[in-house]
């Protein structure tokens, strides 16, 4: 890999041994890309927090031995400086009001913190949610990121038409402290160029029609780049975040264009921009049906949990969740977490929404995820959310089962305790 | 397996080139799948299982074996999950895959063990789970010996 002076510098020890390891990092990364040269970056969104148990004995040895081990893949422990460009941490493992509620242990929850103070103190920002681009960081067109969270990245190609590679937390650790990320993949324009086309039959309108097309989309293509036409309505930024999450849970979508709506494709031509269409994908009653039907894994319609907030959701669904709730009460049988980002949170309060889910007898949770931190409420078998992500990796995760549906089916299944939702 | 390059009466052995993702040179037994992985949601960073609903490897572990798949999907947990294997003595001997992605390239890295891709020919064709296969990658070679059946 072609390196600049300044590169090479920084891999030389001149700007300091953590620098060098993050070079160093990025060498063997790029090299295993094929990549050849680095690109800078003045956008990094991972995952640094040390919130998990299998982090703890690493986290005995000091943060610094935390970062250098896991955000840069150096067994040397190094004195880690201040983050070189803006960098925000993703979802993290604990919710730093309702651990309890979520049935962490008071030391892991300590811990956190502990590592927030050091993570704060070198210039992460604290954002704490899978979807950074509701809370403030909102790259532009163009610009050059280095993004981990595979449903925030496919919405920062796909929507904001800013180019991020999937990375991870190795690379992103690199990357805030270098301004460098391998110029590969979807940092090069002709590699944004859609692949397939994707002729919708049916309507896709509401947030579950949006979920089910991008959960079929993922399972068929995998990680090409679809192509919208046919029967869907304009989307908004929830319904293209469940979208997005649903396609890079079944398969590994980290681009689409939707012509006319996303940036880079005013028209189906401008979106394939010469490339041949490879494939073509039809979308109707069956495969959404097939979608559905790979989605609902349960067969007990006696509900424990309803998980809602996956990816962390807007102000407007909670205020919707609050809605569907008032005056209601939620079945003694099953409990219900809404999950948004902590910033959103505040506004949730400020409005009430809070209160209104709460006076149900729900949870309004930030920073965190079941699936992200493996925590349930106990005894949960039985899940319903109306989330595919959470709906295909929690199953996975935690060996429960799943029901996938509307929120307003979820909403009902949490205030009667069983499921009776359905694909209409 | 002291001389890897003499098959013993009765085996098959085929060698095959492609290009170095990491370096080194380890040998195994194959544990090969059709199916693309996820590394966060969808393997146990503990034990080395794939623990995906519907993946045909479901339950069964890549723990020092080379792992020969088609490439890396969902998750961008992918490369600390491998990482955490690694660090748990979970992690494959070798991998061997098809499809190049951020995932799978920086997952290969952290795992800290031989990798190889674009091989002249589809692995997922050639290899079956048992073989034994040696991973070269600094000689960019890898060397298939097929399990008697």
């Amino acid at each position: 890999m072609r390196l600049t002076d300044h590169e090479k510098a920084m891999l030389d020890g001149q700007h300091g041994a953590a620098r060098s390891r993050a070079m160093d990092l990025l060498v063997r990364y790029g090299e295993a890309l094929g990549a050849e040269r680095l690109v800078e970056t003045n956008n990094v969104a991972g995952a640094f927090n040390a919130s998990t148990p299998s982090i703890r004995h690493i986290a005995e040895q000091g943060f610094d031995k935390v970062f250098s081990e896991l955000n840069l893949d150096s067994d040397e422990t190094v004195e880690i400086p201040r983050m070189a460009v803006p960098t925000c941490q993703l979802i993290t493992g604990i919710d730093n009001d309702n651990w309890e509620v979520q049935g962490v242990d008071a030391g892991l929850a300590d811990l956190q913190k502990q590592s927030e103070r050091y993570l704060g103190q070198r210039g992460v920002n604290l954002m704490a949610t899978c979807t950074p681009y509701q809370v403030g960081n909102v790259p532009v067109k163009g610009e050059h990121c280095a993004w981990m969270e595979s449903s925030a990245v496919v919405y920062c190609n796909s929507v904001l038409g800013a180019r991020t590679n999937t990375e991870g937390k190795e690379s992103t650790g690199a990357a805030a402290l270098t301004e460098r990320i391998p110029y590969w993949g979807y940092h090069i324009k002709e590699n944004r160029r859609g692949t397939h086309l994707v002729e919708i039959d049916i309507d896709v309108d509401d947030i579950m029609d949006w979920g089910l097309l991008g959960y079929y989309l993922g399972e068929i293509i995998d990680d090409e780049i679809p192509v919208l036409t046919g029967r869907y309505k304009q989307p908004n930024l929830i319904k293209l975040k469940h979208f997005g999450a649903a396609a890079a849970s079944s398969g590994g979508v980290e681009m689409y264009h939707v012509p006319d709506i996303t940036p880079e494709a005013r028209s189906i031509e401008e979106a394939f921009g010469g490339n041949r269409v490879r494939g073509t994908v039809r979308y109707g009653e069956a495969e959404r049906r097939a979608a559905y039907d790979n989605l609902n894994c349960a067969t007990d319609r006696n509900i424990d949990f309803v998980m809602l907030g996956c990816p962390h959701n807007s102000i407007d669904q909670v205020w919707l969740i609050a809605s569907l709730l008032d005056g209601r009460k939620i079945s003694a049988n099953t409990q219900l977490w809404v999950h948004t980002p902590r910033a959103l949170r505040d506004v949730a309060d400020r409005n009430g929404y809070t209160k209104m889910i709460m006076d149900a007898g729900g949870f309004v949770m930030s920073d965190t995820c079941p699936a992200i931190s493996r925590h349930m409420p106990k005894g949960t078998k039985v899940v319903a959310t109306d989330s595919a992500k959470q709906a295909h990796y929690l199953p996975a995760i935690t060996g429960v089962s799943a029901w996938f549906g509307s929120v307003k089916d979820c909403v009902e299944a949490a205030v009667s305790g069983r499921w009776e939702g359905g694909l209409q | 397996m002291s001389d890897t390059l003499t098959p013993a009466k009765g085996e098959t052995r085929i060698v095959l080139r492609g290009r170095k993702v990491v370096g080194g040179c380890a040998e195994g037994e194959a544990i090969v799948t059709r199916d693309t992985i996820s590394g966060w949601g969808g393997i146990n960073e503990r034990d080395g299982t794939v623990i995906e609903r519907r993946h045909e490897l479901r339950g069964q572990s890549f723990k020092d074996k080379v792992l020969v798949f088609p490439g890396a999907k969902g998750s961008s947990g992918w490369s600390a999950y491998f990482h955490m294997a690694r660090l748990n003595g979970a992690s494959p001997r070798a991998m061997i895959f098809n499809k190049m992605t951020t995932k799978v390239a920086l997952g290969a890295v952290v795992t800290h063990a031989p990798a190889m891709t674009e091989l002249e020919q589809d692995p997922l064709q050639i290899i079956e789970t048992g073989d034994w296969v040696k991973v070269d990658a600094d000689n960019g070679i890898v060397e298939i010996t097929k399990r008697r059946r």
